[in-house]
């Protein structure tokens, strides 16, 4: 049996080999240092022409995790609404809420895709017409252009003070709970830690003199210059990925919400506890208990997914690596590898930390 | 009577009829008042529901519906109703010197009668326009604009269905996918129904002849069936095909690859361990590509082999490892007591899996195994990345046919609502088994 493994690995190996040498294909990853010499619509570090394979290989993963990690944050909200309103007790939105459900879950997520790329924005008006919001925000069919910040000195103290926002909430949280142990006495802070959050960034801004100027975005010729913008490849992804997501999350919502037994919430009642505050304290950590490892695997799903790309041609590792390079460089079996390889190794850090997370949250038996 | 010779202390006890409950809890009324406005919060997101609805759902209605074109044999069928509120309007004006003028505007035009009015200037905004000498107004004309009302050209489905459905099968075969589909769907729905004489066998029939029976009636080239090359089947057909035969492929697979997970061998163990979650944790979409460019590397050099067959394989092993970790849940919702008790009537391990722990686990995964295949079926579409004609390619290849362009939002539309209709049925027939079998115990 172990022979006949052995032998079958072996075969695939020489017939392998074999191909390669007939193809004429060198293996190794050699080719990671020759210039890639196509151009890419979308990119979050500096990539010219002339960059190396490796820095598009870079870039194809930092795209997939840049559409991966939007989506994943707009699906969660969304989802959480999404559930929460399949449970309220008014019919018409608990019906609004399903029929979003029922449809964007048993519709396949390519068909979004391309319902949302040629369907929706290819026919968003040509540039000379674009919609225009605020005088400085234009929508055509190239993308969506905003004006954009360009930091000036001095503008580092915003993000500092940011920092230094949420390090104190955290420390602030931890002095709230300690004093209500204590003495029983409340403290809003979630008011205060958002003012700290958003609050400092703000003063530090305002100090510094508002180190920052705007490009805006301006129509020259036959394009846009100037001010940001925002690909239809990556917007109809992040619409479909979130919108297809958010249903998966809005059921694993309800059916956790649902899922915590009604004696919960009575007995909450029975001590005299209000309404908000037993959801907040009573219900929510109970259903999170349940709802955290499917709504991990809907993250892991929403990053797979994120691999449909091609379709559409928003460049991400698929895309550029299994697509474009795979076929320009013909490395087919280290293209793949290292495509699976990264898969792979962010599916196993994803599930780590819902391990991680179960081994911290699972009741204690008793 | 009796209530005098019993006297006043003894009154005799005569119930009142129940009151009705208060008109403000029952019918109509109650039902809005609990449901639909209980409080000013919920009052005030109904009328936001409203509202919301107001806007989406008529325009949804007009479009698919009431505007919409069902028949004909062309894209001229589908010309958009266009409604002309006043195209032409003629009004007079007095000038400053007492004269009369005549002024015609259409939506883009006016003509001004030449030689009398030297000072006047024409200002138009969007469809309003005004005629004016030295900051005086002297006519004014409103043109308001043509309306086209597009609906949907139900025509174009209407004439690529056959395709859609089919995609390029030979029309006069066409029966022979009909009636494998029927047939298979036929048996599905009698093996799945309680208290039928013989499920069990109808249902291995399924698995296991009626796969190969179906394929050669799609091949055919026996029995005087002209042979149909698989580069010709397509459409919702294919996506049909592609999603059951992974299914039926992947169940015993995956049922092999659980059981190895559980074996006390440890390298049987790891292997299954790292099949399964290799093949959990990478894209469809690049098993896809392996199929395609990295699998014909693994072969010897000149051995051409099918595309359809790769992706299918790609796809069952890719759904084995998913089916793997259903039946892994499966086999431990059982209690051990089963275990215990077959090892206790010297039953071994193939016997007990047979006879005992399978046919229970795989009754309690049904549920499970058909959200599987509501994913597989939807996952389907992404073959046509690596080029075969299922429902979504056929509809994309026929929105970008030159005929017919700008009419994607039908083809997407019609499309959707297949695999609606599909996954729907097949999700809602899930939940019915998963509160069947919660309520057994």
């Amino acid at each position: 049996m172990a022979g006949a493994v052995v032998f079958f690995f072996a075969w695939l190996t020489v017939n392998t080999i074999d191909n390669l040498e007939k193809r004429g294909i060198a293996s190794g990853f050699e080719f990671l240092n020759h210039p890639a010499g196509f151009g890419v619509p979308f990119s979050l570090i500096e990539y010219t022409e002339a960059s190396p394979y490796r820095t598009v290989f870079i870039l194809g993963v930092l795209n997939t995790l840049f559409v991966s990690a939007v989506g994943i944050v707009l699906a969660t909200l969304l989802g959480f609404t999404l559930g929460v309103m399949r449970l309220s007790k008014n019919f018409l939105i608990s019906r609004i809420a399903a029929v979003y459900l029922e449809t964007f879950r048993n519709i396949p997520l390519l068909l979004q895709i391309l319902f949302w790329y040629i369907g929706v924005l290819q026919l968003m008006p040509q540039q000379r017409s674009s919609i225009i919001f605020f005088e400085n925000v234009f929508i055509n069919n190239r993308g969506i252009f905003y004006p954009a910040m360009q930091a000036e000195s001095g503008f580092m103290a915003v993000p500092i003070a940011f920092v230094i926002g949420i390090l104190a909430t955290i420390v602030l949280a931890k002095w709230v709970k300690r004093r209500r142990e204590k003495t029983g006495q409340g403290f809003p802070t979630i008011w205060a830690g958002l003012g700290l959050i958003f609050g400092l960034p703000i003063l530090a801004a305002l100090v510094t003199g508002l180190p920052w100027t705007w490009s805006l975005p301006r129509l020259q010729g036959f394009g846009f210059k100037g001010g940001s913008v925002i690909i239809p490849e990556f917007l109809a992804l992040l619409l479909a990925l979130t919108i297809y997501t958010a249903a998966f999350i809005g059921e694993i919502v309800r059916a956790g919400i649902q899922a915590v037994s009604h004696g919960q919430t009575e007995a909450a009642h029975a001590l005299g506890i209000k309404p908000s505050t037993t959801l907040r304290l009573v219900i929510i950590p109970q259903a999170m208990r349940i709802i955290i490892p499917p709504l991990i695997s809907q993250y892991l799903n929403l990053v797979k997914n994120s691999s449909l790309a091609p379709a559409i041609g928003y460049p991400e590792m698929t895309q550029v690596w299994a697509g474009t390079v795979l076929n320009q460089s013909g490395q087919a079996l280290e293209c793949m590898a290292m495509v699976m390889g990264t898969y792979c190794l962010i599916s196993l850090s994803i599930s780590g930390v819902m391990n991680w997370y179960n081994s911290r949250v699972a009741l204690v038996g008793r | 009577m009796s209530h005098t010779d019993y006297g006043e202390t003894e009154a005799v006890f005569t119930p009142r009829p129940d009151l009705p409950p208060p008109a403000s809890t029952v019918g109509l009324v109650g039902w809005v008042r609990s449901n639909l406005v209980p409080d000013w919060f919920n009052g005030a997101m109904t009328v936001l529901a409203i509202i919301a609805l107001f806007m989406v759902i008529p325009p949804i209605i007009n479009w698919t519906l009431l505007d919409a074109h069902f028949v004909g044999d062309s894209r001229k069928a589908c010309k958009p109703n266009v409604q002309i509120i006043r195209d032409k309007v003629t009004t007079q004006g007095t000038m400053p010197d007492g004269s009369t003028i005549e002024v015609q505007a259409t939506a883009d035009r006016i003509v001004i009668p030449e030689g009398v009015t030297p000072n006047v200037r024409w200002e138009r905004k969007m469809v309003e326009g005004v005629v004016r000498a030295k900051g005086r107004e002297y006519a004014k004309v409103v043109v308001e604009k043509d309306v086209v009302i597009e609906g949907a050209c139900w025509v174009f489905v209407g004439i690529r269905f056959d395709q859609f459905i089919y995609g390029f099968y030979p029309r006069e075969e066409r029966w022979r996918p009909t009636a494998v589909i029927g047939i298979g769907l036929l048996m599905i729905i009698y093996a799945l129904t309680d208290g039928l004489p013989h499920r069990g066998r109808v249902a291995m029939f399924l698995l296991i002849p009626f796969p190969v029976i179906a394929f050669f009636m799609f091949s055919g080239g026996v029995f005087g069936m002209p042979h149909v090359d698989n580069a010709k089947w397509g459409g919702l057909v294919l996506t049909i095909i592609i999603s059951s035969v992974a299914i039926t492929g992947a169940l015993p697979i995956g049922i092999s690859l659980a059981l190895g997970r559980r074996s006390q061998m440890p390298i049987i163990r790891w292997f299954c361990v790292l099949v399964i979650e290799f093949f959990r944790s990478v894209p469809m979409i690049t098993i896809l590509f392996m199929a395609l460019v990295v699998l014909p590397l693994f072969l010897p050099a000149g051995t051409s082999f099918d595309q359809l067959l790769r992706v299918l394989i790609g796809v069952t092993l890719f759904v084995a490892a998913y089916t793997a970790e259903v039946v892994r849940g499966g086999l431990q919702a059982l209690p051990k007591g089963q275990y215990e008790a077959a090892n206790a009537l010297g039953l071994g391990y193939w016997k007990m899996m047979r006879l005992i722990i399978l046919p229970q686990a795989l009754r309690i995964m049904i549920p499970a195994i058909v959200s599987l295949f509501i994913g597989i079926f939807k996952d389907t579409t992404l073959v046509q990345i690596v080029g075969l004609n299922d429902l979504l390619t056929m509809v994309q290849l026929a929105v970008t046919d030159a005929q017919w362009i700008g009419l994607s939002k039908e083809g997407y539309f019609f499309c959707g609502f297949v695999f609606f209709i599909f996954c729907f049925s097949m999700s809602r027939y899930s939940m019915y088994l998963e509160r069947k079998l919660h309520t057994g115990h």
